[in-house]
């Protein structure tokens, strides 16, 4: 294992002169962090108004003119594949891996900072990639955000043309990006870490980045070979995925291809990608956790091993996803097992940031607040994730709300409430400002709030039956009239949540400009970001000299220190711990 | 430390001297880190279209590929075979002659190497002429697609590779100090040979189907 060795050795960064040298091309990890989450939050901004507009049309049926049906499945698309892929994936690693790891290492850089900056232009560009299919002729693809052939690539299909192409090529441009920045997270964890700092000594936001990593780099191919796959058979007329069929009544030329290769392909992409997402968020919802609560994490080794055995799960459980897709019944016991053994470890994490909570100094900071609206939220959406990983369940439910409910609680509102909770955690660091903390309460109230008016009574919604997908569900006989009041009481609340975002952006930026100055360690952490010697970090992080670690990252509170934290770069004063936590 | 150890570090227990780990060997560079996981990307990528390949073929009674046609193997896929191994015979004699730093050596032996690869390059086009001159297109059949899929796929990697490759060698004919150059030649030795058992494997792929 290396340690400050390898960190000493890049003193020799790259100092740009010029302004387009420091801001634009930058190697810096701290700038390409952020150029990462300005373009994931720009772009998932993009996905939020298009869940806006679904929302009308679900709510109030043709009250906005251009809503066709094939719009309105254009945008289920890109709302799906935008926020799974180019906000969450791209912000949680690009963005938060970017900025923290090396900060929370005590590195310098990471270890191949061209390899980093080219990872974001490349990232760019699969963005403007997606982009440039909402101005193809035809619109960008209308085929569900999972893609499933040979629907996505027949004739009829919306964005048939150009936009499934944009698609296809957009995502393996993506994995390529994600590819450069994710051997250099890893890289960077193993080799950059500075004197002291041994891999039980990181904090839960590294280990969970860094497991996350893992598995998005080992999961990306299956998806990128799916791609590649998809692209041949719509613009080569290859047979991988597409069987024989008359479509439109004109007998295609594709013949013998297995659509179900596909959904396999995806799954085994699509799965461990809910956890590529959750994993660093419970790594940064724990470090959340203990900061505020002014105590220690509880059980950081088994925080660590349910990181470690929750990615390795993630790998058994794809088909799960796939239970409706005619499957042998012993594949699906097989899948709803491992599925269930996932709750074990994810359990142990929801119990121990709990006893993290147990008698802690609270402090109802604006992070806090979202680190404990994570919680709840993610124990909603993980209950109804049992229901629906048991086969005979979910056959019933699959096709409904309920779904629809499960999925946004866990994985969109889980760890979009992460993603908010870090930003005002970090916000200090990275600008050197702080942010205004009424206006952060009141948005979160409205967020924490509103998304639970806008997700809770889809589950009522799944549970009488209400099919998900539709464009439009007129009269029918089992869908009573209160479903319909409840629709449109939802998307009430969903726009409210939408405008109330504005509050979010409109703190950020006037406090960029006008904020108090925040000094370098706010919130009173241990953690090595909080340490650098001046804020916002310059390039290169330490200046002369790296920090020695001493210490865990989780010293809160310690009996007989002079403070109720001690950062980890303080040598050992005989105020040790030296007795089980 | 083994990893399990690693893993079972109490690290709430402060000691004095707080850095035990500090007389462990130091590997000085990221790069050989950063190229194995690569390799554990690749390897992902390239199973998968392996086991892609033996669904679509129908192998475990998945039921499909009833239209699968074998495509015809052409001799010159056993020359390019050749050539692809003599190329990262030569690497490796280029990675011990860069051991020794003879940068004479060196230069040549890189050469050579690239050469070889630019030979099995140009033999999979060939190839790919005779194979279409044959009446095997790309979407003739699913056996050509994973054939034209696999050949491209790995095709890539070795050009990635060839760029690696032209900068050592640029810089090692521009008279760049050897022990400079070392570890590009290491690493790209490695890539070689990497690239030569995925190469193996999927021949043998083809020739068993």
């Amino acid at each position: 294992m290396a340690y400050a060795t390898l960190a000493e050795d890049l003193k020799e960064l790259h100092h740009p002169k010029s302004w387009v040298g420091k801001y634009i091309w930058s190697q810096d990890h701290k700038y390409i962090a952020v150029q990462y989450m300005m373009t994931a939050v720009a772009i998932g901004v993009v996905a939020l108004v298009l869940s806006d507009l679904m929302r009308l049309q679900i709510g109030f049926p043709g009250s906005v003119g251009f809503i066709t049906p094939e719009a309105y499945y254009q945008m289920i698309t890109m709302h799906g594949m935008i926020m799974v892929i180019y906000l969450l994936t791209a912000l949680l690693l690009g963005g938060f891996g970017n900025f923290l790891i090396p900060l929370m290492l005590g590195a310098r850089d990471m270890v191949f900072p061209f390899v980093n900056m080219l990872s974001y232009w490349v990232y760019l560009l699969s963005v403007l990639i997606l982009v440039a299919s909402f101005f193809v002729p035809g619109g960008p693809t209308g085929a569900g955000w999972t893609l499933y052939p040979p629907q996505a690539i027949l004739p009829g299909t919306p964005g048939r043309d150009w936009g499934i192409i944009l698609m296809l090529a957009s995502l393996a441009v993506f994995i390529v990006a994600f590819t450069m920045g994710g051997l250099n997270y890893v890289t960077t964890v193993l080799q950059a870490r500075t004197r002291g700092m041994t891999l039980m000594r990181m904090p839960l936001s590294v280990w969970g980045i860094f497991v996350a990593t893992i598995l998005a780099l080992l999961a990306f191919p299956a998806l990128f070979v799916a791609s590649i796959m998809m692209m041949l058979d719509r613009v080569l007329g290859t047979s991988f995925f597409m069987p024989a069929l008359v479509s439109q009544g004109q007998l295609l030329g594709y013949n013998g291809g297995s659509p179900i290769l596909f959904q396999h392909l995806f799954w085994f992409f699509g799965h461990p990608e809910v956890y590529i997402v959750a994993l660093p968020a419970f790594g940064i919802v724990s470090d959340l956790i203990a900061t505020h609560a002014r105590k220690n994490i509880f059980g950081y080794r088994m925080m660590v091993w349910a990181i470690v055995i929750i990615g390795g799960l993630s790998f058994l459980v794809w088909a799960h996803h796939m239970y409706v897709s005619g499957m042998n019944p012993y594949f699906g016991f097989f899948f709803a097992t491992s599925t269930l053994i996932i709750a074990v470890p994810t359990a142990i994490k929801v119990y121990n940031w709990v006893l993290t909570l147990w008698k802690g100094n609270i402090h109802f900071t604006v992070p806090m607040l979202f680190a404990i609206a994570f919680i709840f939220t993610f124990i909603n959406g993980g209950l109804t994730g049992l229901f629906l990983g048991n086969v005979s369940v979910d056959v019933p439910l699959s096709g409904t709300y309920f779904v629809v409910a499960h999925f946004h609680m866990v994985m969109g509102v889980s760890p979009i409430l992460v993603i908010f909770g870090a930003i005002y955690h970090w916000y200090p660091k990275i600008t050197g400002r702080m942010w205004n903390e009424t206006l952060g309460k009141i948005h979160f109230w409205f967020t924490f709030l509103g998304t639970y008016l806008i997700y809770f009574p889809m589950h009522y919604l799944g549970l009488l039956g209400m099919p998900r997908r539709y464009y439009e569900y007129g009269h029918t006989a089992f869908i009573p009239d209160t479903a319909h009041y409840l629709n449109a009481f939802i998307t009430t609340v969903a726009l409210i949540v939408g405008a109330a975002q504005l509050i979010f952006f409109y703190n950020m930026i006037t406090s960029y400009f006008y904020g108090p100055k925040a000094g370098g360690n706010p919130w009173r952490a241990t953690t090595l970001e909080w340490q650098t010697p001046t804020t916002p970090a310059p390039h290169g992080n330490w200046g002369p000299n790296l920090p020695v670690v001493y210490r865990w990252a989780y010293d809160y509170s310690v009996p007989g220190a002079p403070e109720d934290f001690i950062p980890q770069n303080v040598p050992a004063f005989g105020t040790s711990r030296n007795h089980k936590t | 430390m083994g990893i399990l150890q690693k893993l079972t570090e109490k690290p709430w227990l402060v000691t004095d001297h707080a850095t035990a780990e500090d007389s462990d060997e130091v590997s000085v560079s990221a790069a050989p880190t950063g190229l194995y996981f690569y390799f554990a990307v690749a390897t992902v990528l390239f199973l998968i279209v392996a086991v892609m390949y033996l669904m679509r073929m129908g192998v475990g009674h998945f039921g499909f590929g009833l239209d699968w046609r074998p495509t015809p193997k052409p001799w010159l896929l056993w020359v390019n075979t050749f050539v692809l191994v003599l190329s990262s015979v030569t690497f490796q004699q280029a990675r011990v002659a860069a051991r020794r730093d003879q940068a004479d050596r060196v230069v040549t032996l890189l050469l050579t190497a690239g050469l070889f690869a630019f030979a099995f390059l140009a033999g999979q086009l060939i190839v790919w002429h005779e194979l279409a001159a044959r009446g095997y297109f790309l979407a003739t059949n699913p056996a050509n697609s994973f054939f034209y899929l696999i050949t491209t796929l790995h095709g890539l990697h070795l050009v990635g590779g060839l760029v690696a490759w032209s900068y050592t060698t640029i810089r090692v004919w521009n008279g760049v100090e050897i022990a400079k150059v070392r570890l590009s030649v290491e690493l790209c030795a490695i890539y070689w040979h990497f690239l030569l058992v995925v190469w193996l494997a999927f021949f043998c792929l083809l020739l068993a189907t």
